[in-house]
């Protein structure tokens, strides 16, 4: 017994301090760290300084910062543009989710086609996701003008087009369809990756059991696929929740306010009119905004995907 | 040998230690400038340069940087920088945002240095053009550029239109507005386009200022406290201008692309600098003559561009003495060829001349030097970039068919005269 207890701390003693579970537990955070440091030092941070940024009034000319409590929040609920800038956000994310949505689904449909030549089309359809996206809407802003392509194109059938960036109706699809038609090619691969995973005999036996092919999409494709639905769904809302060049080229957030989308007023606000204390608090509500909308898909994803590895 | 080695040991030690020496002796006097601006023409960089390497021959220890941002977006680019901690020493400031500027306590005062600098003549800039980037009797940035709005025309397409050329019209007392939008009107139905208010492409509203001056409107009071949009010659200019676009067609409509320079219209508002654009191959036959009278009888609109060195910069000392040199007699006469300078000793068609090889000398006389002289400064105000952006949206209502102009103009007070009581 007494030599027992005389052994505890020689065997301590030797003991290396880099056993083999430490050794393991270091490695296993060195992986990690490239990411985790990135998340603290481009994510978490940046948040937490919002958050102070937008408890201050920061005037960048005048070098001023003032913290002033939640006077910004308070200037928010009463600020009279902001029902109409979140109405406007609103308007622009259901329209492009929707049509983004859905076209895409369409094109994975048409493009999973075993036809001769049909990897033309699908390269054909994804290439405006590796074009610069300034480019593209600086290109669609000469299409879209007046006396542009597309009223020129329209001419020719002897149709008199309207002016699309300057009525409040046409200017908020103007930029919902040249959003989708740059992105609409990612959510497509997507969705031709899920329709390739889909096991043929299932088909096979619905048509054995005469199922047409409207039901077989409804009741084998969309069950099946819904993962993927789910996820391209969070993706396509959360990134039109940011759309800024798009509007900052084609618009400027005109005519009157009808495309001046959350993202494009904040920047207003913090870069055009010096307030970055407001900014920040604009950018809280984004982040708010961004954080709910994810949490309740990812919430309905029990009702809505079937099937789900 | 051991002489020889101890030789080169002093030798090697030398040649480390020297360097080093040199190195840490100039690092403490180094001083290194930076200047935005908002152009990158080449030729303009050139003479900043060379104005940079005078000022170096007698300030070794000081080196300038010209950094051109874009036009579109310069102040914002400006402020991000400042807000990044990375503003720079000096910076060209637009009129419309001087306000801003000068009241903030961004910028550095800089009458003594300009005073203390021989040969200097303070008193030989002019007053008028000193007032907008004044405040309390002292001056926070130099106008650099005082420049006149004129009218380019393109006398081919007038008289393929069978009209009359503006210099025929101003000969015969006949160059006012109501004229100059017929021969317009004219030039339209003939296939081309009319008046192009150049920049304006119905966001940058302020650049009407030089059509409604012709009416002696103006968006807001003198003291900038009260909204002016809906006074009778505001309305009678906005009608007018609105008539121009959608009755007449003598204004290309919104969304409508057209370029002058490059021979589309027959009329373009613009400031002298931008001859340079005229076209060397295929020209056509051009003129420049002020801008046609208006019901308030004639009048001239200048834009203004100031240089300010920043109160934060690292050595603002050093900055205000560069500026005090880049905007010297001499070098404000050597600048005139691009920017119409502040200075009465070079306001004379002969200096302005030898400066614009463009320009006609009665060109000069008639729209620069008058212009200067008479001239009424774009409007601005302290917190312009939310005020223009508020009135903006507000008057995108007015660019259609069936506006309702004194309602419109109405709404812009409603949105704008907050902001403007601030």
């Amino acid at each position: 017994m007494a030599v027992a207890t005389q052994q505890t701390p020689d065997r301590a003693r030797k003991r290396p301090f880099w056993t083999i579970e430490r050794r393991d537990g270091l490695a296993g955070y060195l992986f990690i760290a490239p990411q985790l440091i990135g998340i603290i030092v481009f994510v978490l941070i940046p948040l937490g300084l919002v958050f102070w940024y937008s408890l201050h009034e920061w005037n960048v000319l005048a070098g001023t910062f003032k913290f002033q409590g939640d006077a910004n929040y308070r200037k928010l609920l009463a600020d009279p543009a902001i029902p109409e800038v979140l109405g406007a956000t609103a308007i622009f994310s259901v329209g492009l989710v929707i049509l983004n949505m859905s076209l895409a689904l369409l094109l994975a449909v048409l493009v999973n086609q075993k036809l001769k030549g049909i990897v033309v089309f699908r390269t054909l359809y994804f290439s405006p996701v590796v074009v610069s996206l300034v480019a593209w809407t600086i290109v669609w802003s000469f299409l879209l003008q007046a006396n542009g392509g597309i009223n020129g194109l329209l001419g020719m059938v002897g149709i008199e087009g309207p002016n699309w960036l300057r009525h409040p109706t046409t200017a908020m699809i103007s930029v919902i369809v040249v959003q989708v038609f740059k992105n609409v090619g990612l959510n497509m691969v997507l969705f031709l990756a899920a329709l390739q995973g889909v096991p043929k005999e299932l088909y096979e036996a619905a048509r054995v059991d005469g199922a047409s092919r409207f039901k077989q999409f409804r009741r084998i494709t969309l069950p099946l696929i819904s993962p993927t639905i789910m996820l391209t769904s969070i993706i396509t809302i959360v990134g039109s929740l940011q759309v800024f060049a798009q509007i900052a080229v084609l618009t400027q957030g005109g005519p009157g306010m009808s495309t001046t989308v959350l993202v494009y007023y904040l920047y207003q606000q913090a870069f055009q009119f010096h307030r970055f204390g407001y900014g920040a608090t604009i950018s809280i509500l984004l982040f708010v905004i961004v954080a709910i909308l994810t949490f309740a898909q990812w919430q309905m994803r029990r009702r809505i995907v079937f099937y789900e590895n | 040998m051991s002489q020889i080695l101890s030789i080169r040991r002093a030798a090697a030690l030398a040649g480390i230690a020297l360097p080093l020496l040199a190195t840490s002796v100039f690092a403490q006097d180094a001083v290194n400038l930076r200047m935005t601006l908002w152009t990158a023409n080449e030729a303009h960089l050139k003479l900043f340069n060379e104005i940079a390497d005078a000022y170096k021959a007698n300030h070794p220890n000081v080196t300038v940087t010209f950094d051109s941002l874009p036009f579109d977006g310069y102040t914002t680019t400006l402020t991000t920088q400042i807000a990044g901690g990375n503003a720079p020493d000096l910076a060209w400031i637009l009129e419309t945002t001087a306000g801003d500027f000068v009241n903030s306590g961004a910028l550095s005062p800089l009458k003594a240095t300009f005073e203390a600098t021989e040969g200097y003549d303070l008193a030989d800039v002019t007053q008028s053009s000193l007032k907008l980037w004044s405040t309390d009797g002292e001056i926070y940035a130099y106008p650099f550029s005082t420049s006149p709005f004129g009218m380019f025309v393109n006398n081919d397409v007038i008289k393929a239109a069978g009209q009359k050329t503006p210099a025929e019209m101003i000969a015969a007392g006949e160059w006012n507005w109501q004229n100059a939008m017929a021969v317009n009107a004219a030039v339209a139905a003939s296939g081309k386009q009319g008046l192009i208010v150049r920049d304006f492409d119905y966001k940058v509203w302020d650049n009407l200022a030089s059509i409604w001056n012709g009416w002696g409107a103006s968006p807001w009071s003198a003291d900038g406290k009260t909204c002016t949009m809906t006074e009778q010659p505001m309305v009678d200019a906005m009608t007018f201008i609105h008539d121009a676009i959608f009755k007449q067609k003598a204004i290309p409509g919104p969304g409508v692309s057209a370029d002058f320079f490059a021979g589309d219209a027959a009329m373009t508002i613009t400031q002298i600098s931008r001859a340079s654009l005229l076209p060397k191959e295929n020209p056509f036959s051009w003129d420049l003559v002020p801008l046609p009278a208006g019901p308030a009888g004639e009048y001239a609109v200048i834009g203004q561009a100031g240089i300010g060195v920043f109160a934060n910069s690292k050595n603002p000392k050093e900055a205000a003495d560069f500026l005090a040199f880049f905007t010297n007699p001499e070098n404000s006469a050597k600048l005139a060829q691009f920017f119409p300078p502040a200075r009465a000793s070079l306001l004379n068609a002969e200096v302005l001349g030898k400066a614009n090889p463009l320009l006609t000398p009665e060109q000069i006389e008639a729209v620069v030097v008058k212009g200067i002289s008479t001239g009424v400064v774009k409007p601005g105000h302290a917190g312009f970039a939310e005020i223009q952006q508020t009135a903006r949206a507000a008057l995108d209502a007015l660019w259609v068919a069936d506006a309702d102009v004194p309602a419109v103009l109405k709404s812009v007070c409603d949105r704008i005269q907050p902001l403007l009581a601030q």
